[in-house]
């Protein structure tokens, strides 16, 4: 079994007319997924027994027919809390830790009668862009296993496109569900901040830090996010009121649609083909009716610096939990308390979570605080005020996601700037606060492009509106990487 | 301007992270061309800007503060997460130097 060749809703009126049960399929998921992960290196932790034991619970109970989501499987990002299953955000700090609550997303996966397959593979505390900083192992992009799948969340990305699952979710602080989506060539959504509740997410930077949907298409997108909005007493930044069927514009094309086209998202430093696969699709947007026309983000060129600043910041913070008192793994070597903390998170993060929490509590200490904290914040106005001007008079924004295509595993490693500078066009999204699609493209030498729709705050209906126009008017979605498989 | 290494070792003791010497080099040399390319953010003027720290307008989020049973499967799975325990409380070694590695 894998998922290129059946959409959601042939294996949903399956489910439906029982020529197929949740319990099988969730088994000949598993059987494949297997298989093909031997090679992809996706997950971290499979719960096959849960899953069978999910499914057939399903399928006792009925598979509700108007519930598209029901008896599917799913996998899920493993910095989302899974109640007593393993999550360790790809860090040694939590390698033995099973969480005792589910996440609020967990909770409305099960409620929808989802089935988790297992946890996905990752950054560690979704810090990079290439998974390649998980603590446990490198995971491979389906469509060149010498390249990266792009990161954070580069695990749920390569499940979905190797086939290997319909659904997974990932978070999205400065980009790790679009720039992984569009170095694998699927479907991934960062909505606004506040959309979906991040209570049960392990925070990195808590006010950038998104949960958001990985699909093979924008519809089966949009009909996920549906079932994980809402606002949650248990996270305060969440926000309710702007509820809407994701799904209700997608066949309402793009006539008429007014979309702006940053010049700073084609400058220098984005690869040709990139640039190409973008002009190409605002061509294709005009063809459809839509009008493009160039707009500006004077303030982009800041958002690296802007973003690392903050993030870190708000990670120095939030990791200080990690003290090897009441979870995760504790220093053996420790004589005494102080040992206790600084021993556990010298052996138990790795090299770039040092880093961050080192540039965060620089950016903060004393003599400090105004030159960088202070600075980035009003720089982060300034960009929010950017994308502001452009929403006056349009209606969304097209660019690329990342600024070159997916690069070779152990390239960009050793270098940090060189990594900090390819999140360039993905972090306003998340300074701003904004929704952001990425979406198949194109492909140079065999590599997928990622384009990214940005929308305005709570309008991510336009957003797929858009991006299913698109994607029913070219065919990047329907190519498949040949290491899946073909049966 | 340059991070110094003294510098980089106090942060390291603020953050509780202890480096070699040779780790506090590279991290020195690589926090000073980070903190470079933040530098950039000088040259924009931000007289009258200000700051955002946050997306969405906070408001409190207040609720009664009604005592909840405590489920007590909860409570051994949450020690079960806990690296040392001791009769159902969470164990740690001496908060002072006394050269006995005992939480007595």
């Amino acid at each position: 079994m894998n998922f290129f060749d059946n959409d959601l809703t042939t294996i949903h009126n399956q489910l439906v007319n029982h020529e197929l049960t949740s319990y099988e399929l969730t088994k000949q998921t598993i059987e494949a997924l297997k298989a093909t992960d031997q090679k992809i290196g996706a997950f971290l932790t499979l719960d096959e027994e849960n899953a069978l034991a999910t499914a057939k619970a399903i399928d006792e109970k009925g598979i509700d027919a108007t519930n598209l989501l029901a008896g599917i499987p799913i996998a899920i990002k493993d910095n989302i809390m899974t109640k007593n299953l393993r999550t360790t955000a790809a860090s040694k700090i939590l390698e033995n830790f099973t969480p005792v609550y589910d996440a609020t997303v967990m909770e409305k996966v099960h409620a929808n009668d989802l089935v988790v397959i297992g946890k996905t593979n990752m950054d560690e505390f979704a810090m990079g862009g290439s998974t390649e900083n998980s603590a446990f192992k490198v995971t491979k992009n389906p469509w060149d296993t010498t390249k990266v799948p792009g990161g954070s969340s580069g695990g749920s990305a390569a499940a979905v496109s190797a086939g290997m699952v319909p659904f997974a979710l990932g978070s999205d602080t400065g980009g790790s569900i679009r720039q992984p989506a569009s170095f694998t060539g699927v479907v991934g959504m960062k909505p606004t901040y506040g959309r979906i509740s991040r209570w049960g997410l392990i925070a990195f930077g808590s006010s950038l830090d998104q949960i958001g949907p990985f699909s093979r298409s924008v519809k089966d997108n949009a009909a996920l996010l549906n079932v994980l909005v809402g606002e949650d007493k248990r996270d305060g930044t969440s926000v309710g009121g702007h509820e809407a069927d994701f799904t209700a514009k997608l066949d309402a094309g793009v006539k008429g649609l007014r979309i702006g086209l940053p010049k700073e998202y084609l400058g220098a430093g984005v690869q040709q083909e990139v640039k190409d696969a973008i002009l190409a699709a605002a061509a294709k947007y005009r063809e459809l009716g839509a009008t493009v026309d160039e707009v500006s983000l004077p303030h982009s060129k800041y958002g690296v610096a802007a973003y690392y600043i903050i993030s870190s910041s708000e990670a120095s913070s939030n990791l200080q939990r990690f003290d090897g008192i009441r979870y995760g793994v504790r220093a053996q070597d420790a004589k005494n308390l102080d040992d206790v903390y600084v021993h556990s998170r010298t052996q138990g993060f790795g090299p770039e979570v040092k880093r961050r929490i080192m540039l965060g509590m620089y950016s903060l200490s004393a003599g400090y605080y105004d030159a960088y904290f202070k600075k980035a914040a009003q720089v982060r106005t300034l960009m929010r005020q950017d994308f502001a001007n452009i929403f006056k008079d349009h209606d969304l924004i097209l660019g690329p996601v990342a600024p070159t295509t997916a690069y070779g595993i152990g390239e960009d490693v050793t270098d940090p700037l060189t990594m900090y500078a390819g999140d360039v066009l993905s972090v306003p999204v998340n300074l701003a606060g904004l929704p952001g699609l990425s979406l198949p493209a194109g492909f140079a030498n065999g590599l997928p492009i990622g384009m990214q729709l940005i929308g305005k705050s709570f309008d991510e209906t336009t957003l797929y509106q858009a991006g299913y126009a698109f994607e029913q008017a070219t065919d990047f979605h329907k190519q498949v990487p040949t290491l899946g498989g073909n049966d | 301007m340059a991070i110094s290494k003294e510098q980089v070792s106090h942060v390291a003791n603020l953050a509780r992270l202890s480096f070699n010497d040779e780790e506090l080099s590279q991290f020195t040399d690589q926090m000073s061309k980070i903190t470079n390319m933040f530098n950039q953010l000088q040259e924009v003027d931000t007289t009258d800007v200000e700051p955002m720290t946050h997306v969405v307008d906070l408001v409190n989020v207040v609720r009664d503060d009604v005592p909840a049973p405590a489920d007590p499967e909860e409570r051994t799975a949450l020690l079960n997460n806990a690296p040392d325990t001791e009769d159902g409380y969470i164990k740690v070694p001496a908060i002072f130097n006394n050269g006995e590695d005992s939480a007595e």
